[in-house]
């Protein structure tokens, strides 16, 4: 009941416009969603709190506060009085500080694989789906080729070849990332070949590189979005996965992942903030790129139009 | 599509050929040697465990006498680590386990996921359809190595229901575990991939035109929308299987469990050449197997695309 | 198919007969009420790369090795020499040496242990065609045409080791060694069944083929998983064996593994979690145990061009180890009954008198002082300061010392760059010098000084930092032939002291957790050898 009553709602809420942009049109749906406007309100808080937090916080990242060290479980509590508004790690290091850079670093990591994923895999794909044939052959089994390399591998032979730096980070979450969303936007762009307006397009002698990028792409972007906001979590869970092997950023720096980490392993030592600060920016910031990814899609799906 | 098969199968071939010479290659490229040990190896051992594994031929020999064990007797030849068993009796312990908690995993991800998401589209904006991206959302982003600890906090130690590790054999008991561990964020993914692609569906044309025939809802979704959403939901099943290898390597870290996700990280760590070379080659085989098993599946599920 | 039957008829009834030893209830020296479940179960950190005594080349399996098999001598619970198979031992020399073995030992298929069992393990290790990465340790005990024989140069035959006749071992030594017999407890010096290694080449250790000769044999394992490991009952102390059945399971995590140990799932584990022994001891001081371990850790300098050139001048390294707060390490860091160290040499080592070492009886403020006015002496300092490049190797201790150890430099001007990598590739950097200062440590191969100090020889292979000095060579090579080296050793100390040749950081100590009803644990043991023959488990009250 409930979804009839909703779908006929939505068919009735999105009267066409003529002369409106789609984007203008989109920023409007989008705004009309409060689920996606909290997911961004979240993640523009949590990207202030990456900027501004070096400057507010009484401690750097690095710095051990040796009163506390040995006596982390008592003296490392969050509290006002000492200036460690989250408590101190398991080396007397500021958490706030460190929860700070950490959240720049798995930001940074998560926008810029996603980033490289969207681009370079939407056209990848798309190209490969349009072109078909001995193309299409070829350029699906280089992602099979590469997709049947252990991604972990590559990444640890980057890592131990070039030296560990969050540029090398950066390149082997990139090599990787793409893969999937090449797979995923072919898969699309062999149905929406078959459609009728691409082969209106076709027939009316529009360049095959017009099509894919005015008239295959934007079909795309529904689930390219919703496959993206599911990537920057996973970049940003790739990432934590190589600091669980010792391979991510090195020390003092720090992330999400390698926060996580380490406070996942103090678990039982009774310091569990070390968990749960890392862990809450984590995961609200993944919820926020989740309502975020949703409401872009429900505002950016061209079939609504 | 016999005929599609098979040439994939063919293309296979070269495929798995390149596969096994860029890792060769790559392995080659990096620092350290299988035999590096704190103690220094003497200069003539060090020599003959290099004659013992024919690292001391040129690099063409090397890949030839591999490619021709490989291909004549099926021998992915010795562990370099594991000196008293070679890489044929490593893959054949360890991949059944991977593949039991593995298969578990994804049978348990794609009906619970798919159902959540169709459930949710169904019920879009309700709050089922709230609970459910949440639920979905919550189990996505809990990284396994946090969720396995708790699991074992919770089940092992505090409720002392489920051993915290181990296989034995695959009792049921030891499996539970891992699976949770493992489907848990392919769950989730799938649960949203097709939340999202039943919707987009659910707003389509002929959907449309199927409810204003009048035709009972559940009809709609199971006869019309339900084949057209799973497609995203296939192209996704490739990664979240590979993924599910890579992710077994935080279950046999974490649970014990004896697969070949524990080699796929150590053998590159340990420069366990042959173990390596033997697990990227499974790994690649069944990659591309299952990529192909998907594409069939597309297809079928599709009937626009045509090969 | 007759023959097995007769075997197993026979193993049954060994075991029958065996079986009075711990189904009397209680422990026939102490008179504990033993608990009618024998078996003991164990944690272990890594899928062990070898049960092969010649192959083995790392502690899991050198655990197992003692279970399996049983060389020449053992160690009783304090590392003092005990008779394995040898029941006498003796040199008029110190260089050649003759092992007397007991007639009653056995293989687990019945074949007696003989002379000439050792003469093939032995000669099979120095072998190249065997390959042992653990060959060395045959060329450390001197053993005549050891290096010949491993640099292929000679036949294994003509190793120094020889079948007197089948209960005689007759050992030559290319100099006076006298510590030789501590040098036999080794796994590499474990006898090996020439027949079944023959027969089966690499796959020998299978449970399948294998046959050994110590108090248990292997049943069961499942790599990556567990191992299993059954009485033997043709051992020839088997009346005295308690612990009736061993299981190791490999636990990488050492969070899940001492979670696991909480939910009683296994007896012991060491490799505790980083930071979580003072929580155990507090919480379990009946379970949680701390006990001298022999290594040592310590900060490689590097002394080659490749370093920076800063850590050429003694000055600076003297600067940068007064510098580091020891006290501060093992009290707050590790917090687990580490020793501060101002050597190199375990402080526990058998016989080994740690010499007067200056900087050891200062207050750190004091040492503070000094290094500041030795590091402007030398030219550094805040206005000139120096960046210096850090590796360790992945692990959460190495990464907390290193972070601790740079902010403790930082007042000297000194910028430390931490470098973590996995251990094949460390050990690569490591070896090949690229690197300022190198996380190490080093355990002792034997309880003997020389174990440590040889390290540092300008010629022997692990001297990654490559500290040379001809007094230290010298005063080495003279240790080996005096009938008291104890004095030299402490001489060397010093001279490494004043040299600041490494940068001494603790002292091991081995922590474990063991359940409170496993009783007799050899804790005494600074080599942590540890036989499950000699253990057991009383009754719970």
């Amino acid at each position: 009941m409930f979804a009839t009553k909703s779908i006929a709602d939505d068919l009735a809420g999105s009267p066409t416009i003529k002369g409106r942009s789609l984007w203008a049109d989109a920023r409007a749906r989008f705004f009309r969603n409060r689920a996606a406007v909290a997911g961004l309100i979240v993640l523009l808080a949590v990207g202030t709190f990456a900027i501004v937090g070096p400057f507010i916080a009484p401690w750097n990242n690095e710095d051990i506060d040796w009163t506390v060290l040995g006596n982390v479980a008592d003296g490392g509590r969050p509290s006002f009085e000492t200036g460690h508004w989250f408590g101190t790690d398991a080396l007397g290091r500021d958490l706030f500080a460190r929860t700070v850079q950490g959240t720049q670093i798995s930001l940074l990591v998560g926008i810029v694989g996603a980033l490289i994923s969207v681009v370079v895999g939407t056209l990848y794909g798309a190209i490969a789906g349009y072109f078909g044939g001995r193309i299409d052959n070829v350029m699906m089994r280089i992602v099979d080729i590469l997709m049947s390399i252990p991604y972990m591998f590559v990444l640890i032979l980057l890592l131990v070849v070039f030296g560990r730096s969050l540029l090398m980070l950066f390149v082997g979450i990139g090599l990787i990332s793409w893969l999937d969303m090449a797979r995923i936007a072919r898969g699309q762009t062999l149905t929406l070949k078959g459609k009728a307006f691409i082969e209106a397009a076709r027939a009316t002698g529009v360049r095959p590189f017009t099509i894919i990028l005015r008239h295959i792409i934007p079909n795309l972007l529904g689930v390219v979005i919703v496959y993206a906001t599911l990537l920057v979590p996973s970049m940003i869970i790739y990432e934590s996965f190589i600091s669980f092997l010792g391979l991510g950023v090195q020390e003092p720096l720090t992330s999400w992942g390698a926060l996580i980490n380490d406070g996942a392993a103090e678990m039982t030592n009774g310091t569990l903030w070390m968990l749960a600060w890392p862990l809450f920016f984590f995961v609200i910031t993944l919820f926020g790129f989740f309502f975020v990814g949703d409401g872009l899609r429900d505002a950016l799906d061209p079939k609504d139009r | 599509m016999f005929v599609y098969i098979l040439k994939r199968l063919l293309v296979a071939i070269p495929v798995l050929l390149i596969l096994i010479v860029f890792t060769f290659v790559l392995m080659y490229a990096a620092p350290g040697s299988p035999f590096a040990s704190e103690r220094g190896v003497p200069p003539a051992v060090l020599a003959n465990l290099q004659a013992q594994y024919g690292l001391d031929q040129p690099f063409h020999v090397q890949i030839w006498r591999y490619l021709v064990a490989l291909l004549t007797e099926f021998d992915f030849g010795p562990s370099f680590i594991y000196r008293d068993q070679d890489v044929n009796s490593l893959i054949a312990q360890g991949f059944p386990v991977t593949l039991t908690y593995g298969f578990w995993s994804f049978v348990v991800a794609v009906l619970v996921g798919g159902a959540l998401g169709i459930l949710a589209a169904v019920r879009h904006n309700t709050w089922l359809d709230y609970l459910a991206v949440g639920v979905s959302i919550g189990a996505q982003v809990l990284p396994n190595f946090v969720l396995a600890p708790i699991l074992v906090l919770t089940f092992t130690l505090w409720l002392g229901w489920l051993p915290g590790g181990g296989w034995q054999g695959g009792q049921w008991q030891f499996v539970v575990l891992p699976v949770i561990a493992l489907s848990t964020s392919f769950m989730a993914s799938i649960a949203r991939i097709s939340r999202a692609s039943m919707l987009e569906v659910l707003t389509s044309n002929y959907i449309r035109t199927a409810r204003a025939k009048g035709l009972p809802m559940r009809h709609v979704i199971f006869r019309h929308a339900l084949k057209p959403a799973l497609l995203p939901v296939i192209s996704y099943l490739g990664p979240a299987f590979v993924g599910m290898i890579t992710g077994s390597v935080v279950i046999d870290i974490y649970f014990s469990t004896g697969g070949i996700g524990q080699f796929f990280v150590a053998s590159a760590l340990n420069r366990d050449y042959g173990v390596m070379m033997g697990i990227t080659i499974l790994l690649g085989a069944l990659t591309i197997f299952f990529n192909l098993l998907v594409d069939v599946l597309y297809a079928w599920i599709d009937p626009k695309i045509r090969y | 198919m007759a023959k097995t039957g007769v075997l197993c008829t026979t193993a049954l009834l060994t075991l029958a007969l065996i079986q009075p030893a711990w189904a009397q209830e209680t422990h026939p020296v102490t008179g504990e009420p033993l608990a009618a479940d024998q078996t003991f179960k164990y944690r272990m950190l890594d899928q062990f790369p070898s049960i092969d005594p010649q192959l083995i080349e790392e502690t899991v399996g050198g655990h197992l090795a003692r279970q399996l098999f049983e060389g020449l001598l053992t160690q009783n619970a304090d590392g003092t020499l005990r008779p394995g198979v040898a029941e006498e031992w003796s040199s008029e020399d110190n260089q050649t040496w003759t092992f007397k073995l007991r007639e009653d030992a056995r293989w687990s298929n019945g074949d007696p242990v003989t002379a000439q069992d050792f003469v093939f393990a032995w000669q099979r290790a120095a072998d190249p065609a065997t390959a042992s990465e653990y060959a060395w340790y045959v060329e450390l005990s001197q053993i005549t045409n050891a290096a010949s024989v491993i640099a292929g140069e000679a036949d294994p035959s003509e190793l120094g080791v020889r079948a007197v006749d089948d209960q005689t071992l007759e050992v030559t030594l290319a100099q006076p060694l006298p510590y030789f017999p501590q040098m036999t407890v080794h796994y590499t010096f474990m006898p090996t069944h020439q027949p079944t290694v023959e027969a089966h080449g690499a796959a020998w250790t299978n449970p399948a083929n294998i046959v050994s000769n110590g108090a248990y044999v292997l049943e069961d394992m499942a790599t990556n998983e567990f191992i299993r490991l059954a009485q033997n009952p043709e051992y020839w102390g088997a009346d005295d064996v308690i612990i009736t059945e061993i299981t190791g399971y490999v636990i990488n995590d050492a969070n899940q593994a001492l979670t696991r140990f909480q939910a009683g799932e296994f007896d012991m584990m060491d490799d505790l979690p980083a930071g979580s022994y003072p929580r155990l001891e507090a919480e379990m001081p009946d379970v949680a145990h701390s006990v001298p371990r022999l290594c040592s850790y310590y900060y490689t300098v590097n002394h080659t061009e490749s370093g920076h050139e800063a850590l050429q001048d003694v000055r600076v390294r003297t600067a940068l180890s007064y510098m580091i707060n020891r006290d501060v390490i093992t009290d707050q860091v590790l917090q687990a009954g580490q020793a501060p160290a101002y050597s190199f040499t375990h402080w526990a080592t058998a016989d080994f008198e740690l010499p007067e070492i200056d900087y050891s009886l200062w207050s750190q403020e004091q040492r503070m002082e000094k290094a500041m006015a030795l590091m402007q002496e030398a030219g550094y300092g805040p206005d000139n300061p120096i960046e210096l490049d850090l590796i360790y190797n992945t692990s959460e201790n190495h990464k907390q010392i290193a972070t601790v150890i740079s902010q403790m430099w930082r007042p000297l001007g000194v910028t430390t760059k931490l470098s973590n990598f996995e251990w094949q590739s460390y050990l690569e950097i490591r070896g090949n010098q690229n690197f300022d200062i190198a996380r190490s440590a080093w355990c002792g191969d034997y309880n003997e000084a020389s174990t440590f100090l040889d390290l540092l020889t300008t010629r022997n292979a692990n001297n990654d930092g490559k500290y040379s000095n001809e007094k230290v060579d010298q005063l080495m090579l003279d240790s080996v032939t005096m009938s008291d080296p104890q004095p030299i050793y402490s001489e060397v100390e010093k001279i490494l002291a004043e040299d600041m040749a490494i940068l001494p950081i603790y002292h091991y100590t081995q922590n474990f957790v063991l359940d409170p009803t496993i009783r007799n644990w050899p804790t005494q043991n600074v080599e942590n050898n540890w036989y499950v023959r000699d253990i057991y488990r009383v009754a719970a009250d």
